[in-house]
């Protein structure tokens, strides 16, 4: 018997799969798509990945992430967007995207005599 | 001045929120999914904050008054059935989510209207905690609106059970806007406005409002379902069996 094993990296999740036909009802059965979740803790800081969610939309996605993220005070602003529209970088290709960089010490600006005048860098 | 009319709106406000707040407690972990479960369950703590901040300074008054030493703990854990003041709406069964969610819009819609109202009356005690509690309420009826709408609106399955929690629980919307001695503001003349949002919500979630139907009343006055008396022995029976343990 073959098996047809297809290995999705995070968030490249097609179509297709997302309404699965296993008999366990769950969410991704329900047709609720997995979010993530950015999360601005304070003005003038960014959106931090925070985590991921099942929603039905949009408006149910950031209301949920303000139930499951911002209940300790962890936020004034929120992000969200479908997992599926994420793409993320191949752990194959680590070696080649990364690794070329390590021995490129002088990219670092290093090598450079600063004014004692130059404050905060 | 100190009166009985007060407490005993004080009183109602706080059985109200408790009761509520533990019937939607029951769904702590067994929500639809995780996310619910969580919003849900956030409510449900809004709710029970409302309800000790009107139980404290209930005691306060009944104390005074009286001079008793009751305390938020006395008032919810020590006194039975008859002399309960909440809605019956806060008592029935939960149902399933559709009942559920249409009784925390029907009950948050109202609250909304009456803590309006409220935030402006004489007793600063009771303002304040209208001013603070609407910032929850509001949140309250946004997410238990869309959940009309997103059930309402939804399958054949979804839109089935939203009828059929209206029919079981329209009979118990009639007591928001019973007049009696004890209210605090005008309630009866909320009653237009609390209709005309749950009509702009129907209307998008395609479902209608009951006509003609006979409403329940009493909770106010001490009269209620066969439900609660289950509530509370639940509710209280840690403290009933161990008296004043602490953990």
């Amino acid at each position: 018997m073959n098996i047809k094993i297809t290995k999705y990296y995070y968030g490249d999740i097609p179509e297709e799969t997302t309404s699965a036909q296993s008999s366990k009802p769950n969410t991704v059965e329900l047709g609720w798509p997995l979010w993530e979740v950015f999360i601005r803790s304070k003005q003038g800081l960014d959106h931090k990945h925070a985590g991921s969610l099942h929603a039905a939309d949009a408006a149910m996605a950031i209301e949920n992430a303000r139930d499951v993220y911002t209940r300790r005070q962890e936020g004034i602003s929120i992000w969200v967007i479908e997992s599926k529209h994420i793409h993320a970088s191949n752990p194959a290709d680590a070696t080649m995207f990364y690794e070329p960089s390590e021995d490129k010490i002088y990219r670092h600006p290093t090598f450079y005599d600063l004014p004692d005048e130059i404050k905060h860098m | 001045m100190i009166n009985q009319k007060i407490i005993n709106a004080t009183l109602h406000l706080a059985d109200t929120t408790l009761i509520l707040a533990q019937k939607n407690s029951e769904w702590c972990a067994h929500g639809p999914i995780l996310e619910q479960d969580i919003a849900i369950t956030n409510i449900t703590l809004d709710l029970i904050g409302q309800s000790r901040m009107f139980y404290q300074y209930a005691a306060e008054l009944i104390n005074e008054l009286e001079n008793k030493t009751e305390t938020e703990d006395t008032l919810s854990y020590l006194r039975s059935e008859r002399e309960f003041k909440n809605f019956l709406i806060a008592e029935l069964p939960n149902g399933d989510w559709a009942q559920t969610i249409l009784r925390q819009f029907f009950f948050s819609s109202f609250q909304q209207l009456l803590f309006e109202k409220l935030q402006h009356i004489e007793d600063k005690q009771i303002s304040a905690i209208a001013v603070k509690s609407l910032k929850e309420i509001n949140y309250h009826v946004k997410w238990s609106s869309e959940w009309v709408i997103r059930l309402g609106d939804g399958t054949s399955e979804s839109h089935s059970r939203m009828v059929k929690a209206i029919e079981i629980l329209w009979p118990y919307t009639g007591e928001f806007f019973n007049a009696e001695e004890n209210d605090l503001t005008e309630v009866e003349k909320i009653k237009s406005n609390w209709i005309q949002k749950i009509e702009a919500v129907f209307i998008e979630a395609n479902l209608l409002i009951p006509q003609n139907i006979f409403m329940q009343l009493g909770g106010k006055q001490g009269f209620h379902t066969e439900h609660l008396g289950y509530i509370l022995t639940e509710m209280q029976s840690l403290q009933r069996a161990y008296p004043w343990l602490e953990w």
